[in-house]
């Protein structure tokens, strides 16, 4: 069973972030950046998976500039068997679907039977790389993958539906799956794995090589919201003062 | 980098050990500060992850790490409990690399594998009622009798004892009736001579097994010597010198543990209408721990590099656990001062670190020996530039 896993470096959950002068990104040096957390889960899900069949690879796939080496390294500490790393730098490209386009030509020859990614990243959200990503490579695809089940020639995913729901379904591999975060528990690197990880290969790719469509969106700018308090002073006859809350009860709070 | 003397593998290292300590240790410091006891299963998930063999080399199973891989591991768990810390630092220090510096090529091939995974603890025995800081007035003898010698005598206060499947000790070696000096020997703890006294009721490293050890006739195959007498007892005490790294990297740690504890607190704690750290006299307490913790820091990763250069760090390393364990002392009194009453009570972690924090200024060399160490180290270098 040779399984993809899509990773991401995202700012860690304690970052305090700044938009840069420009406002076209945040402010980089110093900040923390970790594996995006649902990814973790997905790397785990794959050792796991490979470690029931007793053969096969775990592949990293990333997607960054340089510093992306770090959480490579990491997954591989881990356990992966080899990375790809497509380098792409600032301004970074943040739509899904070229993104998506740039991973099926960097995997497109390998012979994946499963793709896992993380739900979503942590910083933008978007939740539809590893399905794009899927429909491009012809695989089949699910989302809010809580558990895993390889069969022959099948996988049968847990899937979490809304209100405590949940679904089984059998889909046929090559399969794509975005896994939720809490299904398993994510191992730490062991000292070997961390000694080993620096011998493992990791292929370097340039996005710009690889991405062969236009952005469908891209991004206009950041800004930080400043909530202000604002207090109005109603004044008036009852009928006049009953008339402007009623107004801003409907309009402005929008209680219905 | 994070600092000078991290590589990518230290980095890693620490973040992974951080994460270990945070999950799966901090949840039950307080338990087992109660209960005097550390779970198995912690100590086993360590040795998965190849905590217990850092710096021993691959040949043997260790992770062949250098000693500042390993003083940064015991670090990142003495932030978060001193017992742990000990416990695999007594193990690896003075359990595990005296007979990975001084063992033959059979002894290392016996036991360095079972001690490097974890499989076994390593336990390693000096003092005795009547000999601490004055090691040379060991009491404890082993006589040659055929192929054995055969040991009377005791130690105390010995870490790990109960819970170690090997031991070390030292004890004067008498051959034909002659003493032939201190040695060391290597004992493994089912020997029915071995009786294991009560857990000693402790201040600190509660979590931390210390007992007392009697030795009644107690046989041990001769090749089980380790390095030669008299002699080989000097280059043995050399290796001890390396124990004061991996002591220094625990105090940096209980200082920080406790530090952190501290500055999270004056965040939160109001009086007087602010955060307490807004009071000069509290913002400079922290300011003041701050710094000497970098400077322990500094101090003791700047001795494990020199030792991983392989330079004499008999200077470096006291200096280091020195200041260190003092630094040790003073973060984790001002911690508590930080945190009013409420530090003087158990809920609030810091009174433990200050507990914790006694016993470093003792144990592998107390204060005062290290200050004679460091100067007799500046005395000698002296006369050799005169
Ligand atoms: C929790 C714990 C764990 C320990 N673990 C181990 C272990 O695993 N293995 C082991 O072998 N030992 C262990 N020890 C023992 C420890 O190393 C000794 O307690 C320490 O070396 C001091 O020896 P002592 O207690 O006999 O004090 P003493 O040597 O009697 O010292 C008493 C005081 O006199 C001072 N003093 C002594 N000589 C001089 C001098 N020449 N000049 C100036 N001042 C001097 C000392 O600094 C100290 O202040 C442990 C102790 C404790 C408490």
């Amino acid at each position: 069973m040779n399984i993809c896993v899509l990773i991401k470096q995202v700012p860690g959950s304690e970052a305090q972030f700044n938009v840069s002068g420009d406002g076209s990104w945040i402010q980089e040096t110093e900040l923390p950046y970790e594996m995006n957390e649902s990814d973790n889960y997905a790397l785990e899900e794959a050792l796991q998976i490979r470690e029931q069949k007793g053969a096969g690879e775990v592949v990293i796939v990333s997607l960054g500039p340089d510093r992306c080496q770090k959480v490579i390294r990491e997954a591989l500490a881990k356990g992966a068997d080899r990375a790809i790393h497509i380098n792409a730098d600032a301004p970074y490209n943040t739509d899904p679907y070229s993104i998506a386009s740039a991973l099926a030509n960097a995997v497109k020859d390998e012979r994946f039977d499963l793709v896992l990614s993380g739900l979503q990243s942590d910083d933008l959200g978007f939740g539809q790389t590893g399905v794009i990503l899927g429909e491009m490579l012809g695989m089949t695809t699910a989302t809010l993958v809580v558990g895993t089940e390889v069969q022959e020639g099948k996988i049968k995913v847990k899937r979490e539906l809304e209100a405590g729901w949940f679904q089984w379904q059998t889909m046929d591999l090559p399969a794509s799956l975005a896994i939720q975060s809490g299904l398993n528990t994510p191992r730490y690197p062991s000292l070997k794995g961390i000694m080993t990880a620096k011998k493992k290969e990791i292929k370097k790719l340039n996005f710009v090589d690889i991405c062969n469509v236009d952005e469908l969106q891209s991004f206009a700018g950041l800004s930080v919201q400043h909530a202000e308090k604002q207090t109005e002073m109603i004044e008036g006859n009852i009928d006049q003062i009953v008339n402007r809350l009623v107004d801003v009860f409907k309009n402005e709070i929008r209680i219905n | 980098m994070d600092n000078l003397f991290f590589n990518e593998e230290h980095t890693m290292l620490v973040k992974m050990v951080r994460n270990f300590a945070n999950s799966e240790i901090a949840p039950i410091v307080q338990d087992m500060d109660k209960k005097g006891k550390i779970p198995k299963e912690i100590i086993s998930q360590m040795a998965e992850l190849g905590l217990m063999g850092i710096p021993i080399s691959k040949e043997y199973g260790g992770a062949g790490m250098d000693t500042v891989a390993y003083a940064a591991a015991v670090m990142e768990i003495a932030k978060v409990d001193a017992s742990v810390a000990i416990t695999m630092a007594a193990h690896t220090s003075l359990g595990s690399l005296p007979i990975a510096i001084a063992g033959t090529d059979e002894q290392k091939k016996k036991y360095l594998p079972r001690l490097a995974s974890g499989e076994i603890l390593g336990a390693f025995g000096l003092t005795e009622p009547s000999a601490g800081s004055d090691a040379g007035s060991t009491k404890t003898t082993a006589e040659l009798d055929g192929d054995e010698y055969v040991i009377n005598g005791g130690k105390i206060f010995i870490t790990n004892s109960s819970i170690a499947g090997l031991l070390t000790i030292t004890t004067n070696i008498i051959e034909h009736g002659e003493n032939k000096g201190i040695g060391a020997l290597i004992v493994e703890t089912d020997n029915p001579g071995l009786k294991i006294g009560p857990k000693e009721k402790k201040m600190g490293w509660r979590a931390s097994d210390t007992r007392q050890l009697f030795f009644e006739n107690m046989r041990v195959p001769k090749e089980n010597l380790l390095g030669q007498p008299t002699e080989g007892f000097k280059t043995f005490l050399k290796t001890l010198t390396g124990g004061r790294i991996s002591l220094a990297a625990l105090s940096c740690g209980t200082a920080e543990g406790a530090y952190q504890k501290a500055l999270q607190y004056s965040t939160e704690r109001k009086a007087f209408g602010k955060e307490i750290h807004k009071f000069q006299a509290i913002g400079f307490k922290l300011a003041d721990m701050a710094t000497e913790i970098e400077a322990a820091k500094l101090l003791t990763f700047h001795a494990a590099w020199m030792k991983d250069q392989g330079r004499d760090v008999t200077k470096q390393a006291a200096m280091a656990k020195l200041f260190a364990s003092e630094t040790a002392m003073r973060v984790t009194t001002e911690a508590i001062q930080i945190h009013g009453g409420y530090g003087y009570v158990k809920e609030y972690d810091v009174e433990r670190f200050f507990r914790d924090a006694k016993i470093l200024e003792i144990g592998e060399g107390t204060s005062e020996i290290q200050r004679i160490i460091i100067s007799r180290e500046l005395i000698k270098t002296f006369s050799k530039v005169a």
